[in-house]
């Protein structure tokens, strides 16, 4: 993680005491409720259903093991002793007490961390790929990069008050592991035929209520003029982006009523104007941030352990948990390890103060006291020598973590919904929970091979739902939570190396009419069948299977033949129950 | 009027005209305006009416609602004593946007105005920007409005106040 110098911590100083004012002004009620509102969601502070909610930014994604012990004693000290990681690389406290947010605040402050744009409409924590620096298939080290915009978007004068909540993806590799096309932007790092850096540069993804795969505004933007590339496409945003309905404020809709040509011409034309301005990036600044990343001091090491392939080759169990788990390093001799969250019947990437406590033991001592938070809500130890991974295997099996799922069906992405979210329209959890249960059986889940299945509450979308390849939506029907099911959605090529059938980002189709709470894992069980029982090989994965036969046999394996048209003509009648 | 001034409370001399909003298919009429008397007008009025408004006793400035873009002024900018830029809702930061062309793109140096919701905590943003006077919202207190223009003394990216990013003053 980047270190702040003196600046840096100054900047976040600065801002404790500035909230610490405006909470105390509100609480002497010298502030407006709905002007603190405004000033308190800039500072990732909600108004929840059952209390305030705390969102603390993990600044793409990086931790320090001294950062995680913060956190951990922050859920002990100010809240319920857990902590929710979210979707967006934050850690949310569903309990904090509205005048004990500056403290938190302040002690956030002694280990570098912040609460800055965790919500509204202002540029949000940048999110990057969670193996940066650590992939084989790295172009830059996607941190570095996320840096340098966070400094640039922090209290950013013109662009603190856009339209609607903007969000920005770093992708520092061939694959994508972030998302970028649903991102309000999405770089991608590219390399052109020269050799120089740029970023592919895509604008006006989205997910929530109009899920659209963003396109690509520019195919290389040489990495000099990533600023001021930003300002001139936030400025026409800002100047552009519509007021009048906050469904309709996001950049993607501003792309999608401009028509992508124009709005292109227009970012282009103001971007003509900033270019080469004093934005513009230098060697230096690059070298300067970068070097405030400490160095990792990798030994040098055979590419392969032998002590390794020999407990591989004897325990099944470390080999399942080796095969979903552990990545590729492109440090020869490591691994990069991933900590699942997702273990049946607690809730999807909560984590207890102990847990906390206990991973940053781990970090420190198999990983150079650094982890990382995955958008899929796990944790990694992205620098794991592979003489070291057996023992590591066994203390994350103590403590919960180990589930071999990643990449698997039960490792759900999945929101608080109705069970803390103010918006929701249904439960989340106590589904993931089901379908958890459901397929508990670990052999099964292994053939049934990679699949993502993503849960969200209501449209806005935090559990990315309609990029699952399997996405559930809690719906509201007469004040009823019903559960509306839709396949194939993708979020992008997340696979290294040779790959068969790249997929790009795709969202996914609605299967039909919702279904009851109880009846989505059967619903789940006959689409995994209906799979199995398609798939060309086992190296033919669910989202290929729907991307190479379409829905209909989907559908149908759900509805039964004759429903399947009813369902797809979208009637409102209530759903049928699956028969048995 | 309760008014700030490069930092510093201040009493206005200039008073704000409003279009006469349109009633039915009627096209907007605009309050004349007195030969005596610095006045801001609403954009279009200035269009209309540069010449009499120029043959006023008093001055004449002009004033810009947040979907009227800095070009559409930019011709006039540099003779004209003051710019107003509204702020119709807490929230809406479209004039930010504005302010910095007005004084970066088209070198305007006169008196930049915020109107409209001139709240405490968003003058800092505003002054960042190029705004340098503010007609704060009624119940607006002028000396702790002023304090907010102190807080963040620090900046990463550059503006109107702070011309170079701070990496590029790190560096130096
Ligand atoms: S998707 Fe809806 S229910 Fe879930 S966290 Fe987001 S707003 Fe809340």
């Amino acid at each position: 993680m980047y270190i702040y110098d003196e600046i840096d911590q100054r900047v976040v100083d600065q801002r404790v005491a500035q909230f610490r004012g405006q909470t105390e002004r509100f609480l002497a009620g010298k502030l407006g409720e709905d002007e603190f509102r405004q000033l308190r969601l800039r500072n990732g502070l909600y108004v929840q259903r059952y209390a305030p909610m705390l969102r603390v930014a993990i600044p793409y994604g990086i931790l320090s093991s001294k950062q995680l012990r913060m956190l951990a004693h922050i859920a002990r000290k100010y809240d319920r002793d857990y902590g929710h990681f979210s979707t967006r690389q934050n850690i949310q406290y569903n309990w904090p007490k509205l005048e004990e947010v500056p403290d938190i605040l302040a002690d956030l402050a002694t280990v570098q961390m912040h609460a800055i744009q965790t919500s509204g409409n202002c540029v949000r924590n940048i999110t990057a790929d969670h193996f940066g620096g650590v992939a084989q298939d790295e172009i830059v080290d996607s941190f570095v990069w996320c840096e340098i915009i966070r400094q640039w978007s922090t209290f950013h004068p013109e662009f603190n008050w856009l339209p609607r909540k903007f969000k920005i993806a770093v992708n520092g590799a061939t694959s994508d592991r972030v998302a970028t096309h649903v991102h309000d932007i999405g770089l991608h790092a590219v390399k052109n035929e020269q050799g120089e850096i740029g970023f592919r540069v895509v604008i006006g993804g989205g997910l929530g209520r109009t899920p659209i795969i963003g396109p690509v505004v520019r195919e290389f933007l040489p990495w000099q003029h990533l600023l001021t590339y930003l300002e001139a496409a936030l400025r026409v945003y800002n100047r552009n982006g519509r007021r009048d309905n906050p469904y309709k404020a996001r950049i993607k809709i501003l792309v999608k009523e401009t028509g992508l040509e124009t709005f292109r011409a227009k970012v282009e034309a103001e971007w003509a104007l900033l270019k080469d301005g004093p934005n513009t990036l230098t060697d230096a600044e690059v070298q300067r941030v970068e070097a405030r990343f400490p160095k990792v001091a990798y030994l040098s090491l055979p590419a392969a352990d032998a002590g390794l392939k020999r407990q591989l080759e004897s325990d099944t169990a470390f080999r399942n948990w080796h095969q979903r788990n552990v990545q590729a390093h492109k440090v020869p001799g490591y691994a990069a390890v991933t900590l699942s969250l997702k273990k049946t019947g607690v809730p999807t990437g909560d984590a207890t103060s102990a847990q906390m406590d206990a991973v940053a033991d781990l970090a420190d001592q198999y990983s150079f006291g650094e982890l990382r938070v995955s958008h899929e809500q796990n944790l990694i130890l992205a620098d794991v020598r592979q003489s070291e991974l057996f023992a590591l295997w066994e203390k994350a099996k103590a403590i919960g973590f180990a589930t071999p799922n990643i990449g698997l069906l039960t490792n759900i992405i999945c929101c608080p919904g109705g069970d803390f979210c103010a918006l929701a329209n249904a439960k989340s959890i106590p589904v993931a929970a089901a379908i958890q249960e459901r397929f508990d059986d670990l052999d099964y889940l292994h053939d049934i091979g990679e699949l993502d299945l993503n849960i969200s509450g209501c449209i806005n979308a935090c559990g990315h739902h309609h990029v699952g390849h399997i996405g559930i939506l809690g719906v509201d029907k007469n004040s009823e939570e019903w559960y509306q099911i839709e396949i194939g959605g993708n979020q992008g090529e997340t696979r290294q190396g040779q790959i068969r059938n790249p997929l790009g980002a795709a969202i996914g189709k609605v299967l039909g009419r919702a279904f009851a709470r109880a009846d989505v894992p059967d619903v789940i069980e006959r689409l995994i069948e209906c799979y199995l029982a398609r798939r060309d090989s086992d190296a033919e994965r669910f989202i290929d299977v729907v991307h190479r036969i379409g829905i209909e046999p989907f559908k149908e394996s759900v509805y039964g033949a004759q429903s399947a048209k009813a369902a797809a003509s979208g009637s409102t009648a209530p759903a049928l129950s699956v028969p048995a | 009027m309760k008014l700030i001034q490069n930092r510093r409370a201040a009493t206005d001399s200039w008073q704000l005209f409003k279009p006469v909003p349109a009633e039915g298919e009627a096209e907007v009429t605009f309050t004349a305006v007195p030969a005596e008397g610095d006045a801001i007008v609403p954009l279009a009025q200035w269009q209309q009416q540069k010449d009499a408004l120029l043959a006023r006793q008093g001055r004449t400035g002009v004033w810009l609602d947040a979907h009227e873009g800095a070009d559409l002024i930019a011709a006039d900018a540099l003779s004209l004593p003051l710019i107003a830029l509204n702020f119709p809702k807490f929230g809406d930061g479209r004039s930010l946007s504005t302010a910095r062309l007005l004084r970066e793109r088209y070198g305007y140096q006169g008196e930049l105005r915020a109107i409209g919701e001139v709240f405490r905590d968003l003058v800092l943003g505003m002054h960042r920007c190029g705004i340098d006077s503010f007609a704060l919202r009624d119940d607006q207190d002028v000396d702790d409005t002023i304090k907010a223009l102190e807080e963040l003394p620090l900046a990463y990216q550059a503006s109107v106040d702070q011309p170079l990013p701070l990496f590029r003053r790190r560096a130096g």
